[in-house]
């Protein structure tokens, strides 16, 4: 379909995640005119099957369960005049010779000129390498979660968890309280890498953590029907003989999420590999604006963090993005200094050492 | 396979929806997505790889991976771990990279 006006907006943001949901309502509260695209029918990202309270602070909804964020944030989107959202719709591509975004809704094509653009496009799923992953019943810890919370549908009925982040963790107990036996907890690092309140929870429950173990291989004909695990050394090396079991119906990856960056990168954001957020990552100043001028990136696509993080990220994008457009002159300033205030205090101590110091190779 | 008590979620499935998976009957519900539907019914298998053969299910289950590519109503490579089931639709195991029309 050819376009012949093309619509124009103040701030148009991509990804209608926990950072595109507060970067739309930060930059829409200083008096800009918003669009809000997402590829789903329901707004909220990853927060639709996260059952689990938030951590943080009374501002970043701590005490409250993701899903019902997710509420939250979508009525505030809902009640804003200024905020319009396109859902079900792909962002295709920020043209750099005229500042113009496309987009794909129902098979047609669409071109939108905004003032500014904020890529708050998230994460994707890491996969490990072994034998036979590719087997049917071999899923992503996201994937087990979308399955289990926002379809009900149990993954399988032995399931052998990889992986004791937080994700690893808090996926296990979700599938307890689902009904759904968890055969064991693998995780690679002599240590579990998880919050210590998530671990016990899973240890009250019977569950083995196996630290110090890796999958060897999985096996089955036409899905999966087990693993062997075995122990690693210091060096990460396998010690044969320590080879263990264990039969699982689902084998669940929880080893982590890559930045998802496609526009950046299409955009022609000056991007740069940095381990400790998880892959590459745009290079940005501290206000989350890109070596691009006009485009700004807010939440995983910025760099794996919390969703606390990433709701504020999404509010500094936002307001920053605002300001630039020479609007909420008189309360900008402010905003934005609580936002970075914010963001530092959740990056506080041990937790966010990795964070800090993956922050310190990207932020010009 | 499907959850039926829950203590933090009620799980709003609408209502029911006939589909055929390889000419067979199958149900599942409207809110669903074709994957969720088929792996409540026990399939696990959405394709077969172009290379080897090997059998492959979905995996990250929000539309970015593409291990879930199935034909549906003839069109392959569709995205059925985000594509929302549908009254009749025809829904097909995919072998390799399918056949355009």
């Amino acid at each position: 379909m050819r376009q012949k006006n093309i619509k124009t907006t103040d701030v148009l943001i991509a990804g209608g995640g926990p950072a595109g949901l507060c970067a739309a309502l930060a930059a829409a509260s200083l008096g800009a005119k918003v669009v809000l695209i997402d590829e789903n029918e329901v707004l909220g990202g990853q927060l639709v099957k996260q059952t689990h309270k938030f951590f943080g602070s009374e501002k970043q909804y701590a005490g409250t369960r993701g899903i019902h964020i997710k509420d939250i944030l979508i009525s505030e989107v809902e009640a804003s005049s200024s905020i319009e959202v396109i859902n079900d719709a792909t962002v295709m591509g920020y043209y750099t010779e005229d500042g113009i975004v496309t987009y794909i809704k129902n098979d047609d094509f669409y071109k939108i000129k905004p003032g500014k653009v904020i890529f708050a496009t998230g994460a994707s799923e890491r996969m490990l390498p072994f034998p036979k992953n590719d087997l049917p019943g071999i899923y992503g810890a996201g994937g087990v979660q979308t399955l289990m919370n926002v379809y009900g549908i149990a993954p399988g009925n032995n399931v052998l968890m990889i992986g004791a982040g937080n994700i690893g963790l808090i996926v296990s107990y979700q599938l307890i309280q689902a009904g759904v036996n968890v055969q064991a907890i693998v995780e690679a690092m002599p240590k579990i890498g998880g919050y210590l309140v998530h671990a016990s929870k899973i240890r009250r429950a019977g569950v083995p953590i196996y630290t110090s173990h890796t999958i060897k291989e999985a096996y089955g004909q036409d899905a999966v029907e087990g693993a062997v695990i075995w122990e690693v050394d210091e060096k990460w090396q396998p010690i044969p003989g320590t080879e263990k079991d264990i039969k699982a119906d689902n084998i669940c990856l929880a080893v982590g999420l890559t930045p998802a960056t496609e526009l950046l990168w299409q955009a022609g954001c000056e991007m740069k590999y940095v381990p400790e957020l998880s892959g590459h990552v745009p290079v940005r100043n501290m206000y989350l604006q890109t070596t691009l001028e006009d485009i700004y990136v807010a939440g995983d696509a910025a760099g794996v963090e919390e969703a606390s993080s990433a709701m504020v990220e999404g509010r500094l994008a936002g307001y920053s993005a605002a300001k630039n457009l020479g609007l909420g002159k008189d309360r900008a300033d402010a905003l934005i200094q609580d936002a970075l205030d914010e963001l530092s205090s959740l990056r506080e101590g041990e937790v966010g050492a990795k964070i800090r110091k993956g922050l310190e190779k990207i932020i010009v | 396979m499907r959850i039926e008590q829950h203590p933090v979620l009620c799980f709003e499935r609408g209502n029911k929806v006939s589909f055929t998976f390889d000419g067979k009957p199958m149900e599942g519900y409207e809110n669903e997505t074709i994957a969720a539907a088929l792996h409540a019914s026990g399939v696990k298998i959405l394709s077969y790889s172009s290379e080897k053969n090997h059998p492959r299910g979905f995996f990250c289950a929000i539309g970015k991976c593409s291990s879930c590519f199935m034909t549906v109503d003839g069109v392959p490579n569709v995205r059925t771990c985000v594509t929302k089931l549908r009254e009749g639709m025809k829904v097909e195991t995919q072998r390799g990279k399918g056949e355009l029309l």
